[in-house]
């Protein structure tokens, strides 16, 4: 027994050997770990997979990276993280000892982006985060000089929530009583402890403030809570499950306010597929300009390649992150990590969402709020964008 | 009014989640760690034949039950029956059964997954409906019929049939039952395989107001559980209780105190039942 298990091993391991001699010579390994199974799975299943198998097709496509004057195809290697933060260390070590590969693309999710930064770190492999939105940035990059962040920060999330309020109100179409709820999770605790001080500073009165546990099973509850208290606008920081849940309440209770915010995936085509013509006026967060020819094209190429709809929101990011870390090795000419890392931070890059630089190794150019406007999802505010679309007025739920 | 309704609502979510472990965990003794990946199977084939061809999920339901019969049936003979062949008593059935299907869990998974890893999420029956007053939602009141339904169905085979009653001697025991001339394999696979339709029957009822994904199943399988072990393992009557119970526990206090302690309370009264009764409310002290 003992005899053929290590007869296996040892073929298996030559194996893989005489693959990794072959193929070490013209392609650059780039490892991801991210969720295919566990919570955050739905999330990435829409928004990280899709654009790691278009990207790398598309370089391929094209004959592959221009390294130095050689071309190299990509060869991605994935891992299910399970959305547990063990796996997902183990795996990155996998990556960097077992794997051997040259790049990593960063995880999904914030916490995945913070707890394997330290690992990720530890091999030099440049971190181009996405799905990580925290405060903590300024602190995190100080510390890790490959981590880089994209998609924005807690503080800019609820700011720009905090001025459609205040927009609406000083054009007469809502008044000063806010609903607001949370899932008990960090994402949700983060973000509702950062709105609460500015909505009430901007005058605000928050009439019903309350948190729900994470897989809550009936949310009614809390949508008749909230319309009990007569809100002018009703603002949910709430993960997928509970922001399909959420709206499905506020349109069976007719929850009639005039603004009807709900954070992460209302932007999903998933919502509107859910919800139809009643999307119209809905905020969310995030967002994308339509109008942008590069976006378009983008959006058809995902279409066509993934066989699915991008998100209106961080599937842009994501596949930016990815023509960042491609523009960066073509730009440097080398796999040398350390080299690549540092043409990141010098350089700006041309991508489809306009030309993107690093300052402090964060990028200041980001939607933070989106409306489903014609049954599209724009971005209408953000941080340095340019195309944000004027607010609608949420007219019931038709 | 509102919060009883409400509570019952979810009472009847509860209680549709917790039958189908409850036969085969009390009558099978098989611990089906998969038991939540059925009910995710039974929301995915409801999703998907919605998506495809706007199928009503109830349609769904009633094509999906005897698939899952049979599937669960095969499943029994040919993956669990040998465990419990090999089995010297209850608490190593126990073990191997846990294990096995925890693997499989891990499978039905994998195979859902690569079958749509996204959210199951579409909309049937979200419509306000009026009872005295005030809205709730259609689907939830169509679920909750279909709970009494499937609920009432059981208590009536279990309870004023031959085969219920065979079904209840083995879930006392399974020596005893043989013994008197009943076909405890034959009872057991049945019991299975009746549990894992319910089951899968239950998740195409859910899926139409809870947003699932591919990898949700061990929510639910561990609901079942407190439910079946406050309710009492192995007693339909048992779980109907338990799962009312904590439906309208949640709501009052998501509605009167604070939507944050709904796991809060519901725990505390699991640990309530343990403390006083450890057989479950409905459940028999063990000689």
């Amino acid at each position: 027994m003992l005899k053929t298990v290590f007869k296996a091993v040892a073929i298996a391991a030559s194996a893989s050997l005489l693959a990794f001699s072959a193929q070490a010579a013209d392609v650059i390994k780039i490892g991801q770990v991210a969720p295919k199974s566990g919570p955050l799975a739905g999330g990435a299943a829409v928004t990280q997979w899709p654009n790691v198998e278009l990207w790398s097709k598309q370089v391929n496509a094209a004959g592959g990276l221009n390294v130095g004057g050689k071309k190299m195809m990509v060869e991605i290697i994935e891992y299910d993280d399970k959305t547990n933060p063990g796996e997902h260390i183990k795996a990155a070590q996998r990556l960097a000892e077992v794997d051997k590969v040259d790049f990593i693309i960063a995880p999904y999710g914030t916490g995945f982006n913070l707890a394997a930064a330290p690992i990720y770190a530890k091999y030099g492999y440049p971190q181009i985060g996405v799905s990580a939105i925290s405060d903590k940035m300024p602190e995190l990059t100080a510390r890790y000089d490959n981590l880089f962040f994209t998609l924005g920060n807690t503080t800019s999330f609820t700011e720009s929530v905090v001025e459609i309020l205040s927009d609406m109100r000083a054009a007469g179409t809502i008044g000063n009583r806010v609903a607001m709820v949370n899932v008990a999770d960090a994402f949700g605790i983060e973000l509702a402890e950062a709105a609460r001080p500015r909505m009430k500073e901007a005058g605000f009165e928050i009439v019903y403030d309350k948190s729900y546990p994470l897989g809550t099973p009936d949310l009614s509850p809390i949508i008749k809570g909230a319309k009990d208290s007569n809100p002018d606008a009703f603002v949910a920081w709430s993960y997928p499950p509970d922001t399909f849940g959420l709206t499905e309440q506020a349109i069976i209770q007719d929850l009639d306010v005039k603004m009807y915010y709900t954070a992460v995936a209302t932007c999903f085509p998933a919502f509107k597929g859910k919800f139809g013509s009643k999307v119209e006026g809905v905020f969310g967060a995030g967002g994308v300009n339509q109008d942008s020819a590069r976006i378009q094209e983008y959006f058809k190429a995902h279409q066509e390649i993934t066989g699915k709809a991008a998100d209106g929101w961080a599937s842009a990011n994501t596949y930016v992150s990815l023509e960042i870390l491609g523009q960066a090795i073509e730009g440097a000419g080398t796999l040398d990590r350390k080299v690549v890392t540092q043409y990141i931070k010098d350089n700006t890059f041309d991508t489809i969402m306009g030309p993107i630089s690093f300052e402090g190794q964060i990028s200041n150019k980001f939607w933070t709020v989106g409306q489903w406007q014609d049954g599209k999802f724009r971005g209408v505010k953000s941080s340095q964008m340019d195309g944000a679309a004027p607010i609608v007025v949420k007219d019931g739920w038709n | 009014m509102d919060i009883i309704i409400t509570g019952l609502l979810l009472g009847g979510t509860y209680a549709l989640i917790a039958f189908g472990l409850n036969m085969q965990y009390g009558v099978a003794r098989i611990m089906n760690l998969a038991n939540g990946e059925f009910l995710v199977l039974g929301a995915l084939a409801a999703f998907w034949i919605f998506l495809a061809d706007a199928i009503s999920p109830i349609l769904t339901m009633l094509i999906v039950a005897p698939l899952a019969f049979f599937g669960n049936w095969v499943i029994y003979k040919v993956l669990l029956r040998p465990l419990v062949r090999r089995a010297k008593n209850q608490g190593q059935l126990e073990v191997d059964s846990i294990l096995a299907t925890f693997g499989m869990s891990f499978a039905l998974v994998g195979i859902m997954v690569s079958i749509h890893g996204e959210y199951f999420t579409y909309s049937y029956l979200a419509e306000p409906f009026e009872i005295v007053g005030e809205t709730f939602a259609l689907n939830r009141i169509v679920a909750f019929c279909f709970a009494v339904l499937i609920g009432g169905a059981l208590w009536l085979w279990l309870y004023f049939t031959r085969p219920g009653m065979a079904m209840r001697a083995v879930s006392v025991s399974t020596e005893a039952s043989g013994l008197v001339g009943i076909n405890v394999p034959r009872m057991s696979a049945l019991a299975f395989a009746l549990g894992g339709a319910v089951t899968t029957m239950g998740g195409t009822l859910i899926s139409t107001f809870i947003t699932l994904d591919a990898s949700v199943g061990v929510i639910f399988t561990m609901k079942a559980l407190i439910i079946i072990i406050m309710g009492g393992v192995g007693d339909i009557r048992g779980a109907i209780v338990a799962a009312v119970i904590l439906g309208l526990v949640e709501t009052t206090v998501a509605r009167l105190i604070d939507p944050g302690l709904t796991l809060a309370a519901a725990y505390a009264i699991f640990v309530l039942v343990l403390l006083f009764r450890p057989q479950g409310l409905f459940g028999r002290r063990p000689t």
